[in-house]
């Protein structure tokens, strides 16, 4: 707090003093940290999809090869560099933008909020959490510019980094090594997150909050983070195992040396599958909110709710190698995890259909974040019927890795989990930031996600469905037709990325005062009885709760 | 004479049906390529009857959407109930997914046992994957490894198809069972053949079997389905479906030889005269 500070009198310590930012231990500013860093790594993420895209729009190799030069400078190389690109796209967009944006950015800024809490637990530890992620980005973007294979630079294994690939057989280089170190810094980050989250949520709720009265978005957050808890050492541990194998001539995946490489598909699986689950949970919470709040009515059968997202998330440990249906199991054992696959149908099932009851009967006001928030209804629906297919083995044999998996996974996580994060942007801005946004920009950027993600993604189901494998940056003449269509869908949805830019500048520059609760009677929660943006330091008297 | 013409109304059907439907790609298609196997015929029976679960659902998930969406509308419904509970729906929503989920599993899991059990095979098929091209034996018949590349771009001739075509295909004859075992030799690969509904990781220090018996003549191609570096899409996989004698013949004549590619190339020569014919 420096004394020069033009707010002295609430102890808000300047925007622009650089300590503020760097040396934070308070939640909302590393909330708003969090969330311009998901927006950074959205963007390069989201830049290299573009790459992905581009690659794809017609047969041949247009983009990764030794002539094409992006901006007439930068050179693509070859179709190594597609690989790596598929690969970075997608451990950036979960690791450095949906992750960071639900748990980092929502959880910090309004699970002390809802809850009624000054901050969170253990603000020191918060910071380290938020600034070991720009140090594991910056490994992970530097991995993509040393050795990997014979004659390329970077990692392009995929995100699921299975050896022998990922081992001195594929990859000899550094990069694999850089890349290691990268998560192991984001699942420290994570795992100190997770223990924080734990720790705010048993201890700090205000007098009167009992488990039971918590709102949605905070239970989401902490059946996430206690996933995050048990399954992050999982990675940890494989991770550590593949660094050893690749520089202390350990083998633990290694045949040759009495390793197995399907070890580390079952280790890293153990951690993935309730990975997907860490990227939609809170976005679960957040539709709950936005729901309830339009239709000025409680959530359904919040119980029910809240206990749908615990075993979502119990079951979710139980069911990892459906991922690995074709790597030769025993039959059996497939039999078991189609089984319990399919019972995950159940608790999310409950959840569409609870939230299509909180609407039901109620008084609904399509502000910005409602629509969102139907949007996410309807297309987390259709991946999640697609997933029923895909937990059936038998069927999976047709379908195991090609392009009917990616249209499901992005199905819930870009269109499910994107969904839920523009739905939560929306709905708090104006709680976050202070200011109004442009509702009309906000809607039309609406209307050219749901649009142009339907057109990039539905088409790739027919193209699963006619054989079309994953992570290739050419493909058979025959599946031209939809691969095309896809590619413009990528060009629509690209529009309404640059209408969000065009929301957040509209708004940083008319600076429209923001309300105290801009929903109304509908808005129940903690959060909405504060000014906007709320106090530096909230709740020094408690908030009782009835 | 009308038996004769019988005999050749078959034929015609059966050879046309085996050249039109090569397991291939083709533009704008919305479902599987042509199913040749029983497993991939029972693979597209159990999707097809997905579709008809799924794809109501979502209609019916849609439908409720908008019924709400349009009849509580703050103008249509100014003031909210406060109704949050209603055990009987809960139960019903609860129970009725299980109840689909059971008439699922109970297609599911005969699907399931009946592919991964292997039948009496006729003879076994060795495919190893390696960086970035597949190497093919036939222990039972003395064949020793052969490889298997993808021919180039420039290099394609009429009649192939680009990132399809092989050098040295796999054969099998018609109608024969046959057991595959796959294992790599480097990083994990996936031997993938969409008209068969087979695909199984070939995973060095491992030995993993599927089972087919294609019940079509002709030339099927599937891909590399598991990521295995900078040539990942580029390693292809070519099957002919030939007769027993045509077989029989490849294999005299040492697979992986001209003289033995001579043989296909005759084969496939003769069928397509014996189709003009007809024409």
């Amino acid at each position: 707090m420096s004394a020069d500070s033009a707010t002295h009198d609430d102890h808000t310590p300047s925007l622009w003093d650089w300590k503020r930012w760097v040396y934070s231990t308070n939640h909302k500013d590393i909330g708003t940290m969090y969330l311009i860093f998901a927006i950074f790594a959205g963007v390069i993420g989201g830049a290299m999809s573009g790459m992905i895209r581009l690659e794809l729009a017609e047969p041949g190799l247009q983009v990764f090869n030794d002539s094409f030069k992006l901006f007439g400078m930068l050179e693509m190389g070859d179709s190594h560099n597609y690989n790596v690109m598929v690969t970075m796209h997608g451990l950036i967009m979960i690791f450095f933008m949906v992750m960071p944006a639900m748990i980092g950015g929502f959880g910090n800024w309004f699970v002390p909020l809802q809850i009624g809490a000054p901050d969170m637990a253990f603000p020191r530890m918060n910071n380290i959490s938020f600034w070991l992620l720009p140090a594991a980005f910056g490994l992970a973007f530097m991995s993509m510019f040393v050795g990997g294979p014979a004659g390329g630079e970077g990692f392009g294994g995929g995100w699921v980094l299975y050896p022998p690939l990922s081992g001195l057989t594929g990859h000899p280089g550094p990069a694999m090594d850089l890349l290691i170190l990268s998560l192991h810094l984001a699942g420290i980050s994570s795992i100190l997150g997770a223990i924080n989250f734990i720790t705010t949520i048993f201890n700090m709720r205000a007098p009167g909050m009992t488990m039971h009265k918590m709102p949605l978005f905070v239970w989401s957050i902490l059946v996430t983070v206690f996933l995050l808890l048990l399954s992050l050492p999982v990675l940890a541990g494989a991770l550590t195992m593949l660094l050893t194998d690749r520089n202390f001539g350990t083998s633990f995946f290694e045949p040759a040396g009495g390793g197995d490489p399907i070890m580390f598909q079952h280790l890293f699986w153990f951690f993935g599958h309730p990975e997907v689950y860490i990227l939609i949970l809170p976005g679960f919470g957040i539709i709950s909110h936005i729901v309830s709040t339009f239709s000025k009515k409680p959530v359904f059968g919040y119980l029910g709710m809240a206990y749908a997202m615990v075993s979502i998330g119990v079951i979710g440990f139980l069911v990892w190698a459906h991922h690995m249906y074709t790597v030769g199991m025993p039959v059996d054992l497939k039999a078991y995890f189609v089984a319990a696959t399919m019972v995950i149908a159940v608790p999310t099932g409950i959840k569409i259909f609870s939230w299509i009851a909180t609407m039901w009967g109620g008084s609904i006001t399509y502000r910005t974040p409602m629509m969102w928030a139907i949007g996410f209804i309807f297309l987390f629906t259709v991946g999640g019927v697609t997933g029923v297919v895909l937990a059936n083995a038998g069927v999976d044999a047709a379908l195991h890795d090609t392009y009917y998996v990616v249209a499901h996974f992005h199905y819930v996580l870009s269109l499910g989990a994107v969904f839920a994060i523009f739905a939560g942007w929306y709905f708090w801005f104006e709680k976050i930031f202070g200011v109004k946004y442009n509702s009309l920009l906000a809607r039309l950027q609406f209307l050219f996600f749901f649009v142009g993600a339907n057109v990039i993604f539905f088409p790739q189901h027919f193209l699963g469905l006619n054989g079309m494998q994953r992570r290739v940056p050419d493909y058979a003449d025959g599946f031209a037709n939809w691969n095309e269509i896809s590619s413009w869908g990528y060009a629509i949805m690209g529009v309404g990325m640059i209408i969000f830019f065009l929301i957040l500048i509209e708004a940083m520059m008319s600076r429209r005062k923001g309300e105290a609760n801009p929903w109304g009677e509908g808005a129940t929660t903690l959060e909405w009885t504060l000014s906007s943006p709320p106090p530096f330091h909230q709740f020094s008297t408690l908030p009782k709760i009835k | 004479m009308r038996f004769l013409a019988a005999i050749a109304l078959t034929w015609i059907t059966a050879t046309t049906a085996a050249m039109a439907n090569t397991g291939i790609p083709t533009d704008g298609a919305l479902g599987f390529q042509h199913a040749v196997t029983p497993i991939m015929e029972r693979i597209v029976e159990f999707h097809d009857l997905l579709l008809w679960i799924i794809v109501p659902i979502t209609l019916f998930v849609t439908a409720l959407l908008a019924y709400v969406m349009v009849r509580y509308r703050a103008k249509a419904n100014p003031v909210p109930s406060k109704n949050s509970h209603n055990t009987l729906l809960e139960v019903i929503w609860t129970g009725l997914p299980v109840l689909i989920l059971m008439v699922i599993s109970f297609y599911s899991f005969p699907l399931l046992y009946m592919s991964d059990e292997i039948p009496e095979t006729d003879f076994t098929i060795k495919a190893t994957g390696y960086q970035w091209y597949w190497g093919y034996e036939y222990p039972d018949h003395g064949v020793e490894q052969y490889l298997s590349n993808m021919i180039p771009e420039d290099e394609i001739v009429d009649g192939q198809e680009r990132l399809l075509s092989v050098d040295n295909p796999l054969v099998v004859p018609l109608n024969a069972t046959v057991r595959l075992q796959v294992t790599a030799a480097d990083v994990i690969h996936n031997w993938a053949m969409p008209s068969f509904g087979s695909k199984i990781d070939a995973v060095p220090g491992r030995l993993n079997e599927i089972w087919f018996q294609v019940t079509e003549l002709g030339t099927y191609y599937g891909q590399c389905s598991e990521l295995c570096g900078r040539l990942h899409g580029y390693m292809p996989i070519e099957v002919r479906v030939v007769s027993q004698d045509v077989f029989d013949a490849w294999i005299a004549a040492e697979p992986g030889t001209d003289d033995a590619n001579a043989i296909l190339a005759q084969n496939t020569a003769d069928r397509a005269t014996r189709l003009a014919q007809l024409d």
